[in-house]
């Protein structure tokens, strides 16, 4: 189960608002699917290692040199808002209250 | 030929034709132009208005146009992952897989319709509306890969790519009465994929027969060092050609195709109905077992939502897609998440943030790990007696549209059977399997990671035995 206040600590780490409407449904789908997942809990898996990965791959990495990428201008055509060449955002110090 | 006529063709046969010199390229390219252009279920988000560049001569797929899920990054082209927060997104590049396709000679027809992220099992969570069933209207195609499926089983593509992380190529495949492939994770490069879960996430084939998704996966496999967890295929993929089965052995899990878990008796039907060929073919048919495939769901709606509520944290309104102001940075960041994330898509970062969140990571995501090691060794154990696993794809026909769309639960139940294989990370193909109640439905066999050509071989044995009319509906609609 997964009460009112869980559902919106939960939303403030997702960075989401929920309207109250919205609470109370996650709330309830949530307890939902949860219930449905807690059935792992039934099954001995003390000595399972996790899997995080399906495939033998590990740290691929590549030679560290400087190759070409995207120019800065193109990186920035998508951004919402751009100064100085940089991505620009509203001040933190403008929100209501520290997070 | 006409320009109906062209449309008719399998992808192969539309190749072979324009490389006999019997139709061109450019044609076939405006016949399907307009086809796309005129599609009236909601299956295109965006439609190519020029004819592409001349292919360079010799390209293998000799200009046959492909249609192409929204989530692949396409330069210069609309890429918003069927959802709100990626409006006016133009990405500044290609994925991978687009690019090696359009290299083979395969140019890019259009984008289409999809759950949003890639979240959803019915194509209903696109925040521009619902794909409509070409079968039937009133129902859904399936999903997340639903604009690619109906796309090809209307005729308005001669093949397509989709998606597949819990069954989002195979579900809809079956659903529309076509071919859908998930390829071994790690065969076909990832980059420029707009993720959903990375561990998962597979980009792969959606066509009319199987020899069309040999033909488009041949030349989607590569190694590509911009994924980091790229492989790549050992060998080609071959053209399949065999019409027997003799010495095959099929398993068929318990677990996963017994009415008792919510299958459709007319898709059991079906899908016994098929096995019994299987056997004329040639073929060994025994029970097996997959002790931990009921559990598979539970942990695939552990792991994937985490994955994608660490993976979607990137829209944040900085660099791309919709920004909502409200005053500060936390609160810009917020207001723009909520009034661009649609329901599930919501739905599933907070299950995901609290399955990850201080408390509950060794109960569930923890747990849900190691329930993915016990499913994929249970496949280990299963290849060590039978050549493939078989089961139905999805336990229902394409349901009427809003039939599920308040309980996500029972949506999220349509991925029973195509999920286990997900978490194993291995090969598996839906074929169309004859009709229920006058509505497709699919037969799905999977193999040990790698074995597609296998995989593919025994498909189209089955294909020829099964000898389902992909044209059959459009003759009649």
């Amino acid at each position: 189960m997964i009460d009112r206040e869980q559902v919106l600590h939960v939303a403030r780490l997702a960075r989401l608002e929920l309207t109250d409407e919205e609470v109370g449904r996650i709330s309830a789908e949530l307890s939902d699917v949860l219930g449905h997942i807690e059935k792992i809990g039934e099954l001995d898996l003390d000595d399972v290692p996790p899997t995080t990965h399906v495939v033998e791959v590990s740290n691929a990495l590549r030679p560290d040199i400087v190759e070409p990428s995207l120019p800065r201008e193109v990186a920035l055509a998508n951004a919402p808002a751009v100064a100085a060449s940089g991505f620009l955002v509203p001040s933190p110090q403008a929100d209501a209250e520290p997070s | 030929m006409s320009a109906t006529d062209v449309t008719l063709l399998t992808a192969a046969a539309a190749v072979d034709a324009i490389e006999r010199g019997e139709l061109s390229a450019g044609e076939l390219f405006e016949a399907y132009r307009a086809a796309a252009a005129g599609d009236e279920l909601n299956a295109y988000l965006w439609v190519a208005q020029d004819a592409p560049a001349p292919v360079r001569e010799g390209a293998p797929l000799a200009g046959v146009p492909l249609a192409v899920k929204d989530l692949f990054c396409t330069q210069g082209v609309p890429s918003q992952a069927g959802s709100r927060i990626l409006e006016g997104y133009r990405p500044p590049y290609t994925a991978s897989v687009v690019a090696e396709l359009a290299a083979a000679g395969a140019p890019l027809l259009g984008k289409t319709n999809q759950d949003e992220f890639a979240m959803g099992s019915s194509n209903e969570n696109s925040a521009f509306g619902p794909v409509l069933n070409p079968w039937d209207r009133t129902r859904v195609p399936g999903g997340s890969s639903g604009g690619s499926a109906a796309a090809v089983a209307a005729g308005s593509a001669p093949w397509a790519l989709g998606t597949d992380t819990g069954g989002s190529i195979r579900q809809p495949a079956a659903l529309c009465g076509i071919v859908g492939l998930k390829p071994t994770y790690g065969t076909v490069s990832r980059y420029g994929m707009i993720a959903f879960a990375s561990s998962l996430d597979q980009a792969g084939p959606l066509t009319r027969d199987v020899t069309d998704a040999a033909l488009l996966l041949r030349h989607m496999v590569a190694r590509d060092e911009r994924d980091s967890t790229s492989i790549g295929f050992p060998g080609e993929i071959a053209l399949p050609a065999s019409e027997s089965l003799e010495g095959i052995r099929l398993g068929v899990p318990e677990e996963l195709s017994d009415e008792g878990v919510g299958i459709e008796r007319g898709i059991l039907d079906a899908f016994n109905a098929t096995l019994r060929l299987a056997e004329q073919l040639g073929a060994t048919i025994e029970t097996c077992h997959l002790p931990h495939a009921p559990h598979a769901l539970s942990a695939y709606y552990v792991l994937a939502p985490a994955e994608a509520s660490s993976n979607l944290a990137r829209y944040d309104g900085v660099r791309y897609g919709a920004r909502v102001e409200d005053g500060g940075l936390v609160g810009m960041y917020t207001r723009t998440r909520s009034e661009g994330f649609g329901r599930e898509v919501k739905r599933r970062i907070m299950l995901g943030t609290y399955s990850l969140s201080s408390g509950y990571y060794d109960a569930y995501y923890g747990r849900a790990q190691r329930v993915r090691t016990k499913i994929a060794d249970d496949f280990r154990a299963a290849f060590e007696s039978f050549d493939f696993v078989v089961t139905p794809t999805s336990p229902s026909v394409a349901f009427e549209l809003g039939a599920k769309t308040s309980d996500p639960l029972a949506m999220y139940l349509n991925d029973y059977c195509t999920v286990p294989m997900s978490l194993a990370g291995i090969p598996a193909i839906s074929i169309p399997n004859g009709l229920s109640d006058g509505l497709p439905t699919g037969f799905q066999l999977c193999g040990p990671a790698f074995s597609e050509n296998r995989v593919l071989e025994a498909a189209y044995a089955l294909e020829q035995a099964i000898g389902f009319d992909e044209l059959a509906r459009r003759a009649r609609a």
